[in-house]
């Protein structure tokens, strides 16, 4: 029964012109990055020789094209998250899901996994940017998979918060921006927080993506992730089922 | 399929805070049987289709679908169950086979039967031509066939229909009563209007409602028998219960 969710939500994100139009576009400023940090590389790599443990291109080229990847996906979010509930409040199609034989559980998990999918298939898309840098030389895979896994977890937070804003409205404009700004308050938490402030260093999403992008894969990281995503998940599903229980 | 009695419903009641939508309501309907529930608006008609589909969690009482609980079985029950709301749940940028596959399959419909139920539902509906159109495209009353066939595709025991006949051209509305009656034949079939002649000439059974209550269940055969005027009946209960808290 999630399998019949996900691909309903596929269909819908493709039918509409702007999943394209948003994979387009983090392909783009991805690439254009990386496209930079390369011309960078070449420029310096001669100095580089010079250095005793040189840098390699997986961490000057491909590092900070993951790290821009996480604050593009973040202003991505809210646009395709927006739509999963609201839209189908806005269009009463809510209760043709609700008198299925489908539990509430099944339709939250199937919408969640459908944004998941579109969101593994941009990740594979820069996953395959880096890929491309074999042609000229060797590449650190170790950092490009802890880096993949935390793009993954970072992007499905994202998504797990939408989701559950999405689930509060009917207003798919209002969902968006008050996913905006939820997950850019999370982001500037990060910014903000000086080194000695650990709790607020422990809440933010991106202080915790930091660790992956360095290539720490830290079990406080994934705790971290997979508790945020269980919660809104949990948090939608009770605010829909509240909503049969109280009208 | 065996229990003759399709839809028990036991002293359901409802309140929204403290304002009671519907209060003690006894229902049963019998295979074959179609109920035609009438009230002024804001009676409650809406709300008690809404509970009896799982929409909704009643404050109090008992609902049985084919012998399942509904409110400890959902799933099971909702097998059984059809529900077409007052405004169709449809996706406006699906095509009519889209949608109607999507429904098939939340319906738990066997993925090789889908193919054949769908053109079967198709003629039935008087859909044949329309199968690739966008539902945004259709006309209102091409929208209300779509949204009755979405609630029988899975030949459910108990289809609830609220106002189905609304927004129909004459002819369209001659129609939709004709398959309602087809219907009734193999299924129990509850529906709500604000047309007295339709009940009279479609439903086996009417039941009055007002501020939240039966005022009045009868079988239309019996009426015609005591060749009583239903839309006498219907202004004295009715008007006369508002007058009464009026003054």
């Amino acid at each position: 029964m999630i399998g019949t969710i996900i691909r309903k939500e596929l269909k819908m994100f493709f039918t509409s012109p702007l999943a394209w139009i948003l994979l387009t576009l983090l392909q783009l400023i991805l690439t254009w990055i990386f496209l930079g940090r390369l011309d960078g590389f070449l420029e310096i790599q001669s100095q580089l020789l010079q250095i005793a443990n040189p840098p390699g291109v997986t961490e000057i080229i491909t590092l900070p094209v993951f790290a821009m990847a996480a604050i593009v996906l973040l202003m991505v979010t809210p646009l395709l998250s927006m739509r999963l509930i609201a839209e189908e409040r806005r269009y009463h199609t809510l209760t043709l899901l609700m008198s299925a034989p489908i539990s509430i559980t099944d339709i939250v998990i199937g919408k969640f996994l459908g944004l998941m999918v579109f969101f593994s298939m941009a990740i594979i898309l820069i996953v395959g940017l880096s890929i491309s840098l074999l042609l000229g030389g060797d590449l650190d895979f170790g950092l490009i998979i802890s880096n993949t896994i935390g793009l993954l977890l970072t992007a499905a937070s994202f998504s797990a918060f939408g989701l559950y804003i999405s689930s509060l409205t009917a207003q798919p404009a209002i969902a968006a921006i008050a996913t905006l700004g939820g997950l850019l308050g999370l982001w500037l938490v990060d910014l903000v927080t000086g080194e000695n402030n650990q709790w607020l260093q422990a809440i933010s999403l991106l202080r915790h993506f930091e660790r992956f992008n360095q290539g720490l894969i830290d079990t406080f990281s994934i705790a971290y992730f997979v508790l945020f995503i269980a919660t809104f998940l949990i948090l939608t599903i009770r605010h829909l089922d509240g909503e049969r229980l109280r009208g | 399929m065996t229990s003759a009695t399709t839809i028990l419903a036991q002293n359901v009641c409802r309140n929204y805070g403290s304002y009671v939508a519907v209060c003690n309501i006894n229902l049963e309907l019998k295979r074959g049987e179609v109920l035609g529930l009438l009230g002024p608006n804001g009676a409650g008609k809406s709300t008690t289709m809404r509970m009896l589909t799982g929409n909704l969690a009643p404050s109090a009482g008992s609902i049985e679908v084919c012998g399942i609980d509904l409110l400890s079985n959902p799933q099971e029950a909702k097998m059984h169950l059809g529900f077409l709301p007052e405004i169709p749940p449809l996706y406006q940028d699906m095509t009519v086979d889209e949608y109607l596959v999507f429904a098939a399959r939340l319906h738990r419909i066997d993925t090789y039967e889908i193919g054949q139920k769908l053109d079967g539902i198709k003629q039935r509906c008087g859909l044949e031509d329309r199968s690739r159109h966008l539902i945004g495209t259709l006309s209102k009353g091409f929208q209300q066939r779509v949204g009755i066939a979405q609630a029988i595709i899975h030949s459910p025991d108990v289809i609830i229909l609220d106002e189905p006949t609304v927004g129909l051209d004459p002819n369209q509305i001659r129609e939709i009563r004709k398959l309602i009656r087809e219907l009734g034949n193999s299924s129990s079939v509850i529906l709500s209007t604000h047309i007295l002649s339709e009940v009279e000439s479609i439903c086996d059974r009417v039941q009055i409602m007002c501020k939240g209550s039966v005022v009045f269940d009868q079988a239309i055969t019996e009426l015609k028998q005591q060749e009583t005027n239903l839309e006498m009946i219907f202004t004295q209960l009715t008007q006369g219960l508002i007058k009464r808290d009026e003054d």
